[in-house]
């Protein structure tokens, strides 16, 4: 019984410390992360918006707000945003951002863009 | 006798009375509450909707308008008085701004998208240039009352081509580019409520933006789509619109660019033109009155604005992204860059006093105006601004093509 007892409290420190691990390493990459949200959003509202606009309704580029990319699939769009449109405007965007980020550009702009 | 005496003490009450009454009076004609507009300005503050009222001597903010709207993108053309700034919006507002009391006289929602404007060389009109439904409009410049739309719809197609480049030419004549359609169009509002308008075809294609020199003679579109510019020259319209500077990229890869350039009179110095090369990181440098090339500077990364000084001596030039924390400065007659600046974040425009004894800059990410010395290329003063665009100052009421 009381073997069973210390087994028990052994195996918790066990599962908190490697929890404990997850999370810090969880946290490390988060910090070493590229592009913070924040930033992320204010470079495509402002430096994307200089084409597409600031509210994304459009400009000498596209509109990009939810309607106007809804039956466009998230692959073209993350894509568009890495590589470019040849022979248009859009310029590649893959020194500047990893596929995920431009995947989390596309879901954000689905959303309306929110604040 | 004395005003001490006893029996002079009511009409010693009333001669005080009399004179803080005075004193009231010249309060409020005091020349202090008299102003000029010729050392004011504006400045667009594009997240907010809001834009500052400033003096430029010293640099302070005087008043902030809010209630502009969307002003991502926005430009303004100033009344034939320099009282009222006309503020172009994206969402396609048109707001009048009274400088001397800070407050909107006007605003129309004139179209669903707009990019710019321009107004008349009598100031009579005001006319907005769109995206959405494409296109120009013109306005009653006193009242904003609509007085006639330019459809740039394509009756076969049916597309209407977005309107870039507006500028105003003598004669209450406008011209602009049409982005889809590669055209020109020439309109003479001299009867404002129906303007007659001249086209010119198959000058480009994707002209992005336009200008017209500062004597109104010639329009110049600048090219996405090709490596060269058209030129219109409006004293002799009959021999159309040429190409200069054409294959100036010698078919080489175009380097991405992550912002588009401008194009205004203000890219004139002297006897030349300096113009953003599309795709190089290169400034352009024509001779004013042959266009043919004469040289070319390379500067840091894709330029947006080439600004000439006021004087022409020098051509201040700021960058697309990921290059827009810099500023470059050439000096005309070596035609080298003899200085670069790190003035803040996000550097989006600039703009001279009217005799270049300063350039103010702003820096959209930085959330701050910078005030630069021209004598000694030092900041002078730096004020808050709430990401700041466009900085326009009053001189250009004054001046075609602006």
């Amino acid at each position: 019984m009381l073997y069973l007892l210390a087994r028990s409290v052994w195996v918790r420190c066990l599962v908190l410390t490697a929890a404990s691990i997850v999370f810090l390493t969880m946290a490390v990459e988060a910090a070493a992360a590229p592009v913070p949200e924040v930033r992320l959003r204010h470079l495509v509202r402002q430096d994307c918006g200089s084409c597409h606009g600031l509210t994304f309704r459009g400009g000498l580029g596209s509109p990009l707000t939810p309607a106007a990319l809804v039956d466009k699939p998230d692959e073209s769009l993350v894509a568009t945003i890495l590589d470019g449109r040849p022979g248009t405007a859009m310029p590649p965007w893959r020194p500047f951002l990893s596929p995920d980020e431009a995947l989390a550009v596309v879901r954000w702009l689905r959303e309306g863009a929110p604040e | 006798m004395k005003l001490g005496h006893p029996y002079f003490a009511p009409l010693r009450l009333l001669a005080s009375a009399v004179s803080m009454l005075a004193v009231l009076l010249a309060g409020c004609a005091t020349p202090s509450t008299l102003r000029g507009t010729g050392d004011l300005g504006v400045v667009i503050e594009r997240a907010s909707g809001t834009v500052q009222v400033v003096t430029q001597q010293p640099p302070r903010l005087l008043a902030r308008v809010e209630g502009l709207g969307d002003l991502s993108h926005a430009s303004v053309v100033f009344s034939r008085d320099a009282r009222y700034a006309f503020v172009f919006g994206r969402d396609g507002g048109l707001s009048k701004v009274d400088l001397l009391t800070g407050r909107l006289a006007g605003r129309v929602l004139q179209a669903g998208n707009s990019i710019g404007g321009a107004i008349s060389s009598d100031g009579r009109i005001v006319v907005a240039q769109n995206y959405e439904p494409g296109g120009v409009r013109l306005f009653d410049a006193e009242t904003l009352a609509p007085l006639a739309d330019i459809s740039t719809r394509d009756p076969v197609s049916g597309l209407a081509s977005k309107v870039v480049g507006l500028a105003d030419l003598p004669g209450n004549r406008f011209a602009f580019s049409l982005f889809e359609a590669g055209e020109i169009w020439v309109a003479d509002a001299t009867d404002p409520r129906h303007p007659v308008v001249t086209r010119y075809a198959g000058v480009g294609r994707n002209p992005y933006d336009g200008l017209a020199s500062s004597d109104g003679r010639y329009y110049l579109a600048g090219l996405y789509g090709e490596d060269g510019l058209a030129l219109l020259d409006t004293w002799h319209p009959e021999t159309g619109v040429r190409r200069i500077l054409d294959g100036y990229g010698h078919g080489e890869e175009k380097l991405p660019v992550y912002k588009m350039p401008h194009l205004r009179g203000w890219a004139m110095a002297g006897e030349y033109a300096f113009l953003p090369a599309i795709g190089r990181h290169e400034v352009l440098v024509a001779d004013s009155r042959t266009w043919q090339e004469r040289t070319r500077v390379p500067v840091y990364g894709q330029p947006v604005f080439a600004m000439a000084e006021p004087s022409g001596r020098r051509v201040w030039v700021n960058f697309a992204f990921p290059h827009n924390d810099t500023v470059q400065v050439i000096d005309v007659p070596t035609m080298q860059v003899v200085r670069t600046l790190k003035p803040g974040r996000g550097i989006l425009h600039m703009e001279f006093t009217g005799r270049g004894d300063a350039v103010w800059l702003s820096s959209r990410d930085d959330d701050r105006l910078v005030v630069v010395d021209t004598r000694t290329l030092e900041m002078s003063t730096v004020l808050p601004a709430r990401n700041p665009s466009g900085i326009f100052f009053t001189w250009r009421a004054a001046r075609m093509g602006m």
